[in-house]
């Protein structure tokens, strides 16, 4: 149950990361919803599912994506995922500010290792590769607090909600 | 099931991920040189497995030819000691053979150097076929026989001396007395001073000279040939050589005699067909002026006689016993 809904949010975060990528400006992404969802599934599962749902979430990014390696999104991620996970059961991150700190070193090591890859094989080049991670971290730090946010009080409103009908 | 619980085994499963993902991103990914990286290391992994293995294969291959592949060679090793071994019994056959040639031309040299009347038409060469049935009397026996033209009393010579007479000629062999025997003798002399004598058989394997002069110079190591007085040996031929002469001085010296032929090794011999004349000293040729004179000399019996002591008749007794 708990690696169908996994599978469920890492689809929807791909869904709307393909969505969303076209509205913003210049074509670039500065936010990268399947980290976030990667980061999420982390720190809720442990250093398992944070590496098996960034490995998958990954190559299926990098799949998706053209003229890429596949692999190296998987790669990043995958590593991601795990360290989040191992720091999650470590330490007591369900308070807004480690999960916000957990975000933005996870955004930094993801950009750190993605782009360093492509550099490192020569495949491709970043103009102002510590601009683009400064972006990605604050925008998955914005948006991966909102949507933990939202992720959270879903339940909890659905459930006030289904109890405000019955008392009516 | 805790061991093959995944989730208990984190760090395992990261490097397996982590792995993977290096194995994906090198499949895609070309060296400088053009070559796919994923190609290239497992290339240059699977060069060294090629190299490891090659090295266990060469190492068995040497193996088995340095050891296992001996059995060839075994075999080739004792094939070759068979075909030595049949060779050196051929060798042992052409040196037997060689031998045996070394002894006819022996005898061929000693037929070409008789000074008498010993001819390629007066000897036969035999071959020795048996010896004597009794040690008690020296004999031999030949391979040619009355057919052959042998007779009673001829002479029978080796390549280095005197053997004996034949004493029963049968159609294709003949029995020879050896001049051992205790019953045979023969007229002698002395080479060096021409004393002459009688050799006498004592049954053992040495002779006795007997009826030499007393004033006759003797000693060890003369030569001693045959007189040819006797009728049956021809003049000259070797009997051996003085080994001892005791007791002192005058008739009651005894001289021995060591046969110049081995009679145990008989395998050839000359039969001389033609029995010479008895000679005297002044018809014998080659005799030194100032030797013994011829009336010292005693008659020799060639048949010989039991008893010693009395000089032997002139002529061959034509009976030839054989005890």
């Amino acid at each position: 149950m708990k690696a169908a809904a996994v599978l469920v949010g890492i689809a929807l975060a791909l869904a709307l990361q393909t969505t969303l990528a076209r509205f913003v400006v210049g074509g670039t992404a500065a936010v990268d919803l399947v980290l976030v969802a990667v980061v999420y599934v982390a720190l809720t599962t442990g250093p398992v599912s944070g590496m098996l749902s960034g490995t998958v979430a990954g190559l299926i990014q990098d799949a998706l994506s053209s003229g890429g390696v596949i692999g190296i999104g998987g790669l990043a991620k995958a590593i991601v995922g795990f360290l989040v996970g191992v720091i999650g059961q470590q330490f007591i991150v369900t308070a807004a500010l480690p999960r916000l700190v957990m975000l933005v070193a996870a955004t930094a090591v993801h950009a750190g290792i993605f782009m360093g890859l492509y550099v490192a094989l020569g495949l491709r080049t970043f103009p102002s590769p510590w601009q683009a991670m400064v972006g990605q971290v604050l925008g998955n730090a914005l948006v991966g607090m909102i949507a933990f946010a939202i992720i959270e009080a879903t339940p909890g409103m659905i459930e006030r909600r289904r109890a405000g009908r019955r008392v009516r | 099931m805790a061991v093959l619980d995944i989730r208990q085994r984190t760090g395992w499963l990261f490097f397996a991920v982590i792995v993977g993902h290096i194995i994906l991103i090198s499949a895609q990914v070309n060296t400088r040189r053009g070559v796919p990286m994923l190609e290239a290391v497992v290339f240059g992994a699977f060069a060294e497995v090629q190299r490891a293995a090659t090295s266990v294969v060469t190492g068995v291959q040497d193996s088995w030819n340095n050891y296992f592949a001996l059995q060839q060679i075994r075999r080739e090793n004792q094939q070759l000691a068979r075909e030595v071994t049949e060779m050196r019994v051929a060798l042992q056959q052409e040196r037997a053979l060689a031998s045996q040639t070394r002894l006819l031309q022996q005898l061929l040299d000693l037929r070409g150097s008789l000074s008498l009347s010993l001819t390629a038409g007066n000897v036969t060469q035999s071959t020795v076929i048996g010896g004597g049935p009794s040690p008690a009397f020296r004999t031999i026996t030949i391979d040619k026989g009355s057919h052959d033209g042998v007779r009673q009393d001829m002479a029978v010579i080796a390549a280095s001396g005197v053997v004996g007479r034949v004493i029963l000629p049968s159609l294709r062999a003949a029995k020879v007395q050896l001049l051992i025997d205790s019953n045979a003798a023969a007229g002698a002399m002395v080479e060096r001073t021409r004393a002459q004598g009688v050799a006498i058989g004592t049954g053992s394997d040495r002779l006795q000279m007997d009826y030499v002069p007393s004033s006759a110079d003797v000693k060890a190591g003369d030569q001693v040939v045959t007189s040819g007085i006797d009728g049956i040996y021809p003049k000259g031929l070797v009997i051996g050589q003085i080994e001892s002469v005791r007791g002192g001085t005058g008739d009651s010296r005894m001289i021995v005699i060591k046969p110049a032929v081995d009679f145990s090794s008989l395998e050839a011999v000359l039969v001389v067909l033609t029995p010479p004349a008895a000679a005297t000293d002044s018809s014998r040729p080659g005799v030194q002026p100032g030797t013994p004179s011829p009336a010292d000399a005693p008659q020799v019996e060639p048949s010989t006689q039991t008893t010693h002591d009395e000089p032997p008749a002139p002529e061959p007794d034509e009976s030839g016993d054989e005890r």
